[in-house]
C-alpha cells in the first residue's frame, strides 16, 4: 500500500465520541451521512474540508473513551485512508483494523497540518516519509493476527473465509 | 505464577496463556447494546451469519435508546428484536437496563470471559472474571463463532489499603484512579486490585471502580472473590463459580498503591475525566442540571446515598436546578419504588426516567441547554457527550450530586 496524503493534525485524547457524538447516531449509522459531522465537538469546520485521501494525525490515546465502531467507518467514509497517531486506544485501534483503516502508531510530534505524507506499508514495514523535515518515521509493526485480518480486507472477509479465529 | 487475567485467559483459551501472547478464546457471555448491535448485525450477515454460534451466551439490552426518541433508534430496537426471535438469543427490553449490569445481576460468575460492544463492560470485573469491551464487528464475529481473540494483557496490580473515611464513595476512589494513572495509563493492560481495604467495599462499590478502569484504557479492571461477592451472588446462586487467585508471584507491569486515608470527595472538571481536583477547589460552581445515574452512579445504594443528603438538607431543590434520576436496571428501580426511595426523590421534584443509559451520552433523556453547567454520575463529561457542545459536564459521587442539587452549586457533601 502506497498513499500520498494531505496532514489533517489534531491534538491528545480525541476521544470516539469527538470522532462523531453519539447523539448522531440517533438518526442514521450511514457514512455518508454521519461524515458531515466529523470532528465537529473539536472543530465543526474540519468535516467541510476533508478532501479524499487525507489522513488525519493526531497525538496520544487516539479513540479513547467509548469502543462504537461508527468512529471508524465514518473516517473512512470521509474517504480517509490512515489515522496517524503517537498512541491509540485499544479499541479504536482493533475496530480500525477490522474495517480496513490503517492505525499507524508512531510520533507524531513533527506533522503539521497540510504536510504531504507518503505512507508506504508492505505488510512487514510501515513508514511515513514527510518530505517538509525530511524525516522517515517507522510506525509500530501489528501483531501477526491483526496484520492478517488487514490483508484480508477487515473482518467481514477474514469471517468469510475463516468463520473464527486462527492463529 | 500467574496473574488473575492470565489464569481465566488461560482456561478460556485452552493454552498456557501468558501476558503478550495472542489467544483465541471462547467468550462465556458476548454483550450487545442497542447502540452497537445494529452494526453488528449487519456485519454478521455480510459475514455469511446464518445461525449465532451459541445462542444462550448472547444477551442484547436496549440501554442506550431507552426509550427511543426518534424512530430510527425505534427501528434499532424491531431489528434487534427480529434477530433475537430468530436466532434464539437472551433479549432485554427497554427499561430493563444496562447490558452489562443486567449482567452483573443474574448471570456472570467469577472467572467468566465476558466480551461486550460496550467499552464499559470491564464494570463486570468486579465480579472476579475477565471483562472487556469490543465493537460491532468482533461482536458479530463472537456471535457467529463463540470465539474472540485477545492479547493477553499485562496487570497493573491495584492495592487498596488503609481505612476509608466517612463520605468518601466509590466514585471518589475511582477518580483519585483515573488521576492518578491518567487516561492512557492502563491501555493494553488489564487492573487487577487487591489490599486490605477490600472488605470495606461493597460490589456496588467495586463495579463502580473497575467501570472507570476504562477511562484509564484498561482492557480489563478486576477484583479478587471474597465474602462480598459470595453475598453478591446470592441473587441468582444457581451461576457456576470458579473463583480465580492471583499466584503469589505473578508478574505485574506496574504496583501501585491507593491509601483510602487519603482519598476525599472529587470532581472531575470539563471535559476529560482525569481532571480530577478535590471538591473544594470546584465548590461554588453555578449547577443547573443534576443527573444520578448511569452504570457509575444508578445502583440502589447511590440514590440511599443521595436520599440521605438530600433528606438531611431539608429536601427542597435549589431553585432553577433540575434533577434527573435513571436507575441502571429494572430491579434498581423496583428496589427503589419498594422501599419509597423514588417516591420521595419524586416528591422533591425529581424527574425519574427509564432504566438504562440515560442522558450521560445524549443518545436518551435530558439533554442541557446551551451553556449549562451538569454535575452528574456518569463517568465520562466529553466536551458535547451529553448532546450540547456549550455545556460543561463535571464528574462526582452521588453523594455529591444530591449536595448541589440543594444548594444549586458543587458543594462538599460531608457538610450534610
Amino acid at each position: 500500500m502506497q498513499l500520498d496524503a494531505r496532514a489533517r493534525v489534531f491534538g491528545d485524547n480525541i476521544n470516539t465520541d469527538y470522532v462523531i457524538a453519539s447523539t448522531r447516531k440517533r438518526d442514521t449509522l450511514d457514512g455518508a451521512v454521519l461524515k458531515r459531522y466529523l470532528l465537529e465537538a473539536v472543530d465543526p469546520a474540519f468535516a467541510a474540508t476533508v478532501q479524499p485521501g487525507d489522513v488525519l494525525v493526531a497525538g496520544r490515546n487516539f479513540g479513547c473513551g467509548s469502543a462504537m465502531e461508527v468512529a471508524a467507518t465514518v473516517i473512512l467514509a470521509a474517504g480517509i485512508p490512515a489515522v496517524l497517531a503517537t498512541t491509540f486506544a485499544r479499541t479504536f485501534y482493533r475496530n480500525a483494523i477490522n474495517n480496513g483503516l490503517l492505525p499507524i502508531e508512531c510520533d507524531t510530534s513533527s506533522i503539521v497540518e497540510g504536510d504531504r505524507l507518503s505512507v508506504a506499508f508492505d505488510g512487514e514495514r510501515l513508514e511515513v516519509s514527510n518530505p517538509r523535515t525530511g524525516e522517515t518515521l517507522t510506525g509500530r509493526a501489528l501483531p501477526p493476527i491483526m496484520l492478517e485480518i488487514l490483508e484480508a480486507g477487515g473482518l467481514v472477509p477474514y469471517m468469510r473465509e475463516h468463520r473464527g479465529f486462527r492463529l | 505464577m500467574k496473574t488473575i487475567s492470565e489464569k481465566i485467559l488461560s482456561v478460556k483459551s485452552g493454552t498456557d496463556a501468558r501476558a503478550g501472547d495472542t489467544v483465541v478464546c471462547r467468550a462465556d457471555w458476548i454483550l450487545g447494546t442497542d447502540a452497537s448491535s445494529p452494526m453488528a448485525i449487519d456485519y454478521f450477515r455480510q459475514m455469511g451469519g446464518d445461525r449465532v454460534a451459541d445462542p444462550d451466551r448472547v444477551l442484547f439490552a436496549m440501554d442506550h435508546y431507552s426509550p427511543p426518541s426518534t424512530a430510527k433508534t425505534a427501528a434499532f430496537h424491531q431489528e434487534i428484536r427480529t434477530f433475537a426471535g430468530r436466532h434464539g438469543t437472551r433479549l432485554r427490553e427497554v427499561g430493563d437496563g444496562i447490558s452489562f449490569q443486567i449482567l452483573s445481576e443474574e448471570l456472570a460468575a467469577p472467572g467468566d470471559l465476558v466480551i461486550g460492544a460496550d467499552s464499559h463492560t470491564v464494570t463486570c470485573g468486579a465480579l472476579n472474571l475477565f471483562a472487556t469491551g469490543v465493537g460491532s464487528s468482533d461482536l458479530a464475529a463472537a456471535m457467529l463463532s463463540g470465539q474472540t481473540w485477545l492479547r493477553v494483557p499485562e496487570s497493573i496490580k491495584v492495592a487498596l489499603r488503609g481505612p476509608r473515611p466517612k463520605g468518601v464513595t466509590a466514585k471518589d476512589i475511582a477518580l483519585t484512579l483515573v488521576a492518578e494513572l491518567g487516561p492512557e495509563g492502563a491501555s493494553y493492560q488489564a487492573l487487577e486490585f487487591d489490599g486490605d481495604a477490600l472488605p470495606a467495599l461493597t460490589l456496588d462499590d467495586r463495579l463502580v471502580i473497575s467501570n472507570l478502569a476504562v477511562e484509564m484504557d484498561a482492557k480489563a479492571s478486576i477484583f479478587p472473590m471474597d465474602d462480598a461477592t459470595r453475598r453478591y451472588l446470592e441473587s441468582h446462586p444457581d451461576r457456576p463459580v470458579s473463583p480465580v487467585a492471583a499466584d503469589s508471584g505473578a508478574r505485574y507491569s506496574r504496583e501501585l498503591t491507593v491509601d483510602l486515608s487519603s482519598v476525599s470527595p472529587r470532581v472531575a472538571l470539563p471535559h476529560s475525566p482525569e481532571n480530577v481536583v478535590p471538591i473544594e477547589q470546584a465548590a461554588g460552581t453555578p449547577i443547573q442540571m443534576v443527573f444520578i445515574g448511569t452504570c457509575t452512579g444508578g445502583r440502589v445504594p447511590d440514590f440511599h446515598e443521595a436520599l440521605a443528603i438530600l433528606e438531611a438538607g431539608g429536601g427542597r431543590l435549589a431553585s432553577g436546578v433540575q434533577l434527573v434520576i435513571t436507575p441502571a436496571s429494572r430491579d434498581v428501580q423496583v428496589r427503589l419504588l419498594e422501599d419509597g426511595t423514588l417516591r420521595k426523590l419524586a416528591e422533591m421534584g425529581a424527574v425519574i426516567t427509564a432504566a438504562g443509559c440515560g442522558a450521560c451520552c445524549g443518545t436518551s433523556g435530558a439533554i442541557p441547554a446551551d451553556g449549562m453547567n451538569v454535575l452528574s454520575t456518569a463517568n465520562r463529561n466529553f466536551k458535547a457527550r451529553m448532546g450540547n457542545a456549550t455545556a460543561s459536564i463535571y464528574l462526582a459521587s452521588p453523594a455529591a450530586c444530591a449536595a448541589a442539587a440543594l444548594t444549586g452549586r458543587i458543594t462538599d457533601p460531608r457538610a450534610y
